[in-house]
């Protein structure tokens, strides 16, 4: 549906709404209270710890309140809200441009750290843990991950078509971090058009990467499925990628890392898909961090009509908002906003045993069994047949006949589990 | 695809077979099949408003169920045969051990199997197909099914015989392989037309519904053991079994194609399937050549039934990231 729009540039917020806490690990530690004036790109929150993230304000202005806010994904967090007033350090003017070739390795992990980069395919892990190999460790693949498997959602898609000059040159930047021997680039192949664009590229700047088209099958970009079927290496239960010497990042990431090492810019604005059967005009937007949905989506001349389900992200793996005054943040790649149509769902039965979701599940579980066992609340018995190996990518319930709330299941029961684990 | 959109198209694709059956063994057929169908939804029914349950008939489980149950009956069959059939499938079978999905018998078959161990004439009364232009004749005419007369034949002696249909032929109930194909001899009402059936069952096959696994585990594993002891009966010795003869007569089509591709009570993966079908297929060699009823398609699928769950617990999916001790050994050395 957006394919073939432009990027547009969404309105600045009145109000920016930013939460401190959008990245997986500690919330960022406040460092403002209600009254102060902060600037734009201002430090507003620091990283609590190593696997946390910076916060930073997207917008000049006044600090009106610290309040907390629901997520999503279930989860509160406080959130900064910043009245918009007064002059842009940077929007509209032109950037400094710095040579990071000539600064040293801890220079440029600690820029990544300090400009508060996080995974922006939506798992928004911390980007300096990621690109800090544990010691005795080395990596043997990057690959760079611009699948986007999910429906609707275009915006890296978009960015590879405008920005693959700076992707590439973020992608040099890890390498030196790195020091990989291969670099690859996972592109599904209804992108051709992208990954063409990206190879002349490439070939113009004299780079080693390489564009891998892959087959076009949900849930393609998912982090292990994407590994096997670049190196036919299969990451094992419960271990990290860098297990069998892979590490990888999304597009996004990449031109999050070039903007933040060759301009010192912080992560105050991404690109996000707007789109659904309910959305009047669909369109990639590039928004700054804290502007709420509400907004984004009046901008797309609101609703069509009354829509069924707003899902942040893309439909199979994104969580429902209940609240259109949410904001946007680091990890948002999309809103999608589907009708009753959309959303129709047949009648809810008891399972048939028919063996699809075992042939649809791309990890190989038996999701009837997990979904079984977890039923009659033996969390236990869901963990000894893998439970925690469950990627939600959603193919289960996509296929499954009788409707079964397959992956709401798994996401309640790993929570219980992680619960355990913490006791 | 949802529940109700797999038990109407499995029902779908058994009706040109059932049509078959009206049209060579008469109007009677039809009774019995609209009879079996509506003895299965009324107990349904009954059993949701009873037990003030959600309302479970309009998953179409209960009318597959019936259509099946008269499919598996004869022509002539006494009409309270098959309401009991059903009755006992639909409440013994399926209801008393959770409803839909969680029977762990094939409730058509057992209410099948039910009222053949207690009525067993009225379910040996065969009619003989109509001659085409005859249908719904009121002189309606009885005599065995070949896999029948096989049976009694061969205890009568098997003097200078080779094979089932020189031995039919014998008995005066001639046959030929066409006759076999196209349903063309006694039998029950949905079994007999070969043909049909496996129209149906690549209906099912493009829809996606059932896999091949099944159907081709359970035909060739059987198709294998007649083929290689099935002339043994005749003095031939090893390899001289009449393997065409054995895939087309009886209930075999229906219950490889449209019984043992139960989804309920079939296993669940792929390779479990596999199994699952090559114990059919075994069974159902014994019970035809060493048993005392001429027919073992039913009993094999329930038999086989009893190890769907031991099957399911020993064959699980190949979960990603979990090497095999083996292979990772392997890939070491390397």
């Amino acid at each position: 549906m957006t394919e073939s729009t432009e990027i547009r540039t969404a309105a600045l917020p009145p109000v920016a709404l930013i939460p401190l806490s959008q990245h997986i690990g500690a919330p960022a530690k406040c460092l403002v209270q209600p009254g102060d004036r902060v600037r734009e790109e201002e430090l507003i929150g620091e990283a609590a710890g190593f696997v946390s993230a910076n916060i930073h304000s997207s917008v000049p202005g006044t600090v009106k309140e610290i309040r907390e806010i629901f997520l999503p994904n279930g989860m509160k967090t406080q959130a900064v809200a910043i009245e918009l007033s007064g002059e842009f350090s940077r929007l509209g003017k032109e950037s400094v441009k710095e040579d990071w070739k000539s600064l040293d390795l801890d220079s440029i992990r600690n820029r990544i750290r300090e400009m508060g980069i996080v995974g922006m395919g939506g798992a928004t892990f911390p980007t300096h843990v990621k690109l800090s190999l544990p010691e005795g460790k080395s990596c043997e693949y990057f690959i760079v991950n611009a699948v986007e498997c999910e429906p609707y959602l275009t915006s890296d898609h978009k960015l590879m078509l405008t920005r693959a000059g700076e992707i590439l040159e973020g992608i040099e930047i890890v390498r030196k971090l790195l020091n990989p021997e291969k670099v690859i680039i996972g592109i599904e192949a209804n992108k051709m058009d992208a990954a063409r664009h990206l190879q002349g590229m490439i070939d113009r700047m004299g780079v080693k990467v390489e564009v891998a088209p892959l087959k076009v099958k949900y849930p393609q970009g998912a982090e292990k499925s994407l590994i096997k079927a670049i190196t036919g290496r299969e990451v094992p239960s419960g271990k990290l990628p860098l297990e069998v010497g892979v590490i990888n990042a999304n597009v996004g990431t990449c031109f999050a890392i070039y903007e933040a090492v060759v301009y010192k810019k912080p992560l105050v604005e991404r690109l996000v898909t707007v789109s659904g059967g309910a959305i009047k005009n669909p369109g990639v937007f590039q928004v700054r961090i804290g502007t709420t949905i509400r907004e984004l989506i009046e901008e797309c001349g609101g609703f069509t009509e009354e829509p069924e389900k707003i899902i942040s992200g893309g439909p199979m793996m994104g969580f429902a908002f209940f609240d259109l005054d949410t904001p946007v943040m680091k990890g948002t790649s999309g809103i999608v906003a589907l009708t009753k149509r959309d959303v129709k769902r047949s009648r809810m039965t008891a399972c048939l045993s028919c063996g699809k979701c075992i042939a649809a599940c791309p990890m190989g579980l038996n999701p009837t069994k997990l979904y079984k066992f977890l039923d009659f609340e033996m969390v236990g018995d869901a963990a000894g047949e893998r439970l925690m190996d469950c990627v939600e990518c959603g193919s289960c319930a996509y296929v499954c006949p009788a409707h079964l709330p397959l992956v709401q299941m798994f996401r309640v029961g790993k929570g219980e589990m992680r619960k355990n684990a913490q006791k | 695809m949802s529940t109700s959109f797999i038990m109407g198209h499995v029902s779908l694709a058994l009706v040109p077979a059932s049509l078959w059956g009206v049209y060579v063994f008469g109007w009677r057929a039809l009774l019995v099949l609209l009879v079996s169908i509506a003895a299965s939804v009324l107990t349904e029914g009954i059993l949701c408003r009873i037990t003030s349950q959600e309302n479970t008939v309009t998953d179409g489980s209960a009318l597959l169920t019936g259509l099946l149950i008269g499919m598996n009956m004869p022509p002539a069959v006494p009409l309270f045969i098959p309401v009991v059939a059903s009755f006992f499938a639909i409440f013994v079978v399926k209801w008393t051990f959770g409803g839909l999905g969680a029977n762990w018998m094939n409730p058509a078959l057992a209410g099948r199997v039910f009222v053949f161990m207690s009525w067993t004439g009225g379910m040996t009364t065969w009619t003989l197909p109509g001659k085409l232009g005859r249908i719904g004749a009121l002189d309606t005419v009885t005599g065995p099914t070949p896999l029948g007369s096989l049976k009694t034949g061969l205890m009568n002696g098997i003097d200078g015989i080779t094979g089932p249909l020189q031995l039919l032929a014998g008995e005066g109930v001639p046959v030929t392989y066409r006759d076999l194909f196209m349903g063309n001899i006694p039998g029950c009402i949905g079994e007999v037309s070969a043909l049909l059936l496996l129209a149906g069952a690549l209906y099912m096959l493009v829809r996606k519904i059932i896999t091949w696994h099944i159907p081709l585990s359970y035909a060739l594993s059987f198709a294998l053991l007649v083929w290689v002891f099935g002339g043994n009966r005749y003095g031939l010795g090893l390899f001289h079994g009449d393997v065409l003869f054995h895939l087309l007569s009886g209930g075999f089509m229906l219950g490889a194609l449209f019984m043992a591709t139960d989804m309920a009570t079939s296993p669940i993966t792929n390779r479990g399937k596999l199994i699952y079908g090559v114990g059919c297929g075994f069974m159902t060699f014994l019970i035809r050549f060493f048993g005392s009823f001429p027919e073992g398609v039913s009993l094999a699928i329930i038999f086989m039934n009893i190890f769907v769950p031991l099957i399911d617990r020993l064959i699980k999916p190949t979960t990603f990231g979990v090497a095999k001790a083996g292979r990772k050994a392997k890939e070491e050395a390397r």
